[in-house]
């Protein structure tokens, strides 16, 4: 199976051999460069661009706004339309309730679309824990999961490897899960997805059970919608005879004009297109005259962290994400470490305001997160729903270092300033006194004008780390106040 | 207490600072975007369509309704298919010069079924120009999703410009979301290496369009 995220270590460290990595670096500079000019293009076709975002920006704010109402009237649109909906208010039910579902079908394999939710929940471990096998057939999820390896980016898991690693992966692990790569495969592109194809497609012909993610639910009709490339995402959608989507609940639009809004924004942010190659939407199940698609429909909303991202009154934003991982193919900081130094299936700009409010900041990885960004700004800039990444940063910087007041499970706690910010918040606390002492604060500037010479360029201790990437500023020969005082502002010449 | 109401309990305590107002949806939303872009006579439009389908490696071809038949029987020659899969309310006369074997989808034929077919020729529910999508909606001349999926060869026949829209936002004005849907815009893809285009992974991995008009008309080289 695919490695886990539990127990990463911090991001700088992570990061830090990510850095040293020159394989890694080189891939990720590759890929990201080559989509970066590309969506640029493509958003460029679209005059009205900034109007599209900012309708998408206020479609899901309003959702977010009355989540309740939405979520109930979803629930009965589906339930008409003759779904089944589950509700799952952590990742251990959600597990339970799939693997339940799966398990009155009598089948022990399933196939399953690329979907964020059910990584985020580690619902290929639960499933295999229980004795089904879920099989990846994205091709990107494909390449993580033979390589029993990591996500490393949203839309593209197996960004991190080149062709060359690929074809590796594939000729040695596919005879292991089925159908083996054909003999003599090259790394050409064209023939790894060939053998995708050939290794896949016995098993999307014998599927009995399907599952999902879903990119937009639409409350007025109960219609799902996922977006892809390959037809994998078809073949789950359609050929097995029951379907499980799990989705998070901050995943609807009220109605089914506004995915007029995200079906021209989504696929040119995330792929450079002007339209992905496939899309389904479905409602529901169909008669079994028609029988299109599969006979049974399970939904199962996901909360797991999302309310508690909702009470935060800054952080709930991150909730508009669509998932199109434009933020990760812009950010310098992503280029550089690399999806897996974020320690969670959600990487880049938004990974690092997405991950520390569904999981808390209670781990060493979770809450260095907010700290692993320049706060350039990129990520806000490309956004298609304008999500402010750096804002939301800063504030979760602030909750870090300051601790207050958050919702954890669906409960108010009080968190306590994280440690390792102590020598910051002494030289704060220095600092305030100092400012509210004049005559303190004349003295102290004097001596250190009067010892600038004797100053070290680097700071000893605990300020080893702030100066190990910047210099100290250097104290003027005369305190301003002085210099004020002696020249009466500056009107008589002196120097 | 069940997790439906825990959930939307926890929602609404989320949502304590939310100011509730009764404002329609419809007055909340600035959609102020553009209906569809750039001013174009009809002809445009379609030719926009072809365009587009092509960048993304679609085989286009344009014919008149009298020459369908022929055109259908050249394409399906020329690929070699000895069967073709047959959504049930075709009109029959796409087809009445082909040899190939027609093969009628069932409610209960089996994906292997469908895998042993070369073949599916559907019409559509409409195609979009600006991103070169054509749409499917399960009607009886198109069929289940599964026989557009399962053959490698699909040839979509798209009548214009009754069927062509110039975007997005007018597509979905025109169609049923009760209705199974499938959205296409060109062959099966994928960028999952190297976030580069590859065309051909599990979907058919040849789409023709063929755009059938009321007046002759030379063809188009894709």
């Amino acid at each position: 199976m695919s490695g886990t995220f539990v127990g990463m270590p911090a991001f700088p460290k992570a990061a830090h051999d990510a850095v040293n990595n020159p394989t890694l670096r080189g891939n990720l500079r590759h890929a990201t460069h080559t989509i970066r000019a590309k969506r640029a293009k493509a958003v460029s076709e679209v005059s009205d661009w900034a109007a599209l975002r900012e309708a998408g920006k206020q479609i899901k704010d309003h959702t977010l706004r009355h989540l309740d109402r939405y979520l109930v009237q979803l629930e009965e649109s589906v339930t008409r339309a003759g779904g089944t909906v589950h509700w799952a208010a952590d990742a251990d039910e959600a597990n339970r309730i799939v693997t339940g579902l799966v398990k009155a079908t009598g089948e022990s394999e399933v196939v399953k679309v690329k979907s964020m939710a059910t990584q985020e929940i580690g619902l290929n471990e639960a499933l295999e824990a229980e004795g089904i096998h879920a099989y990846e057939t994205d091709l990107a999820e494909l390449i993580v999961q033979l390589g029993k390896d990591r996500p490393s980016h949203i839309l593209v898991p197996a960004i991190h490897r080149n062709r060359g690693e690929i074809r590796d992966i594939f000729a040695r692990e596919m005879s292991a899960w089925g159908r083996p790569a054909p003999d003599g495969l090259t790394d050409t592109p064209a023939e790894l997805a060939e053998a995708a194809r050939l290794h896949l497609r016995e098993k999307f012909l014998r599927a009995k059970v399907g599952i999902s993610g879903a990119n937009f639910m639409v409350a007025e009709t109960g219609t799902l919608v996922v977006v892809e490339s390959e037809g994998n995402g078809r073949m789950c959608l359609t050929l097995p005879e029951t379907l499980i989507s799990v989705v998070g609940i901050e995943k609807i639009v009220p109605t089914w004009q506004d995915l007029e809004v995200f079906l021209q924004t989504l696929p040119r942010s995330s792929t450079a297109e002007r339209m992905n190659p496939y899309t389904s939407m479905w409602t529901g199940t169909t008669d079994a005259q028609t029988a299109d698609g599969p006979r049974t429909f399970h939904l199962v909303l996901l909360d797991n962290g999302r309310t508690d991202t909702l009470a935060d009154q800054v952080g709930r934003q991150a909730l508009r994400c669509i998932r199109c991982s434009a933020c990760l193919n812009v950010c310098p900081v992503y280029e550089r470490a690399g999806g897996h130094a974020y320690g969670s299936v959600y990487p880049g700009p938004i990974g690092a305001i997405l991950s520390p409010q569904l999981r808390g900041t209670a781990s060493e990885i979770d809450a260095s997160l907010p700290y692993a960004s320049s706060l350039c700004g990129a990520c806000y800039e490309v956004c298609p729903v304008a999500i402010d990444i750096p804002e939301v940063l800063v504030h979760l910087r602030e909750r870090v270092a300051q601790g207050g007041q958050v919702t954890r499970q669906g409960t108010k706690v009080v968190l306590k300033p994280a440690k390792g910010h102590a020598a910051e918040r002494a030289a704060m606390r220095a600092a305030r006194w100092a400012l509210s002492h004049p005559g303190a604060l004349r003295t102290g500037q004097r001596l250190a004008s009067r010892t600038r010479r004797l100053h070290p360029r680097a700071l000893p201790g605990p300020g080893k780390a702030w100066t190990g990437s910047r210099d100290l500023p250097a104290v003027p020969a005369e305190p301003f106040r002085d210099w004020w005082q002696r020249t009466q502002g500056g009107k008589e010449n002196g120097k | 207490m069940s997790s439906r109401d825990a959930i939307l309990g926890r929602v609404r305590r989320a949502l304590a600072d939310v100011r509730q107002d009764d404002t329609p949806y419809d007055e909340i939303i600035d959609r102020s975007y553009l209906r569809e872009h750039g001013h174009r006579s009809v002809e445009e439009t379609v030719d926009l369509l072809a365009e587009n389908l092509a960048d993304y490696r679609a085989l286009v071809h344009r014919c008149t309704e009298e020459e369908l038949p022929e055109v259908l029987m050249r394409l399906l020659a020329e690929r070699g298919s000895t069967s073709v899969l047959v959504p049930p309310q075709l009109p029959p006369s796409w087809l009445k010069a082909v040899d190939a074997t027609r093969v009628h989808d069932r409610a209960n034929s089996t994906p292997h079924e469908l895998d042993r077919v070369d073949s599916v020729v559907t019409g559509c529910a409409l195609a979009i120009a600006e991103t070169g999508t054509i749409v499917l909606d399960g009607s009886p001349d198109q069929g289940r999703r599964r026989i557009t999926l399962v053959p490698d060869h699909h040839i979509c026949v798209v009548r214009v410009p009754g069927q062509v829209v110039s975007s997005v936002p007018q597509g979905l004005e025109r169609l049923d979301p009760a209705r199974p849907m499938t959205w296409i815009s060109g062959p099966s893809a994928t960028s999952d290496i190297e976030l580069d285009r590859v065309e051909g992974v599990h979907g058919p991995r040849t789409l023709e369009v063929v755009l059938v008009s009321g007046q002759p008309r030379a063809e188009v080289v894709p």
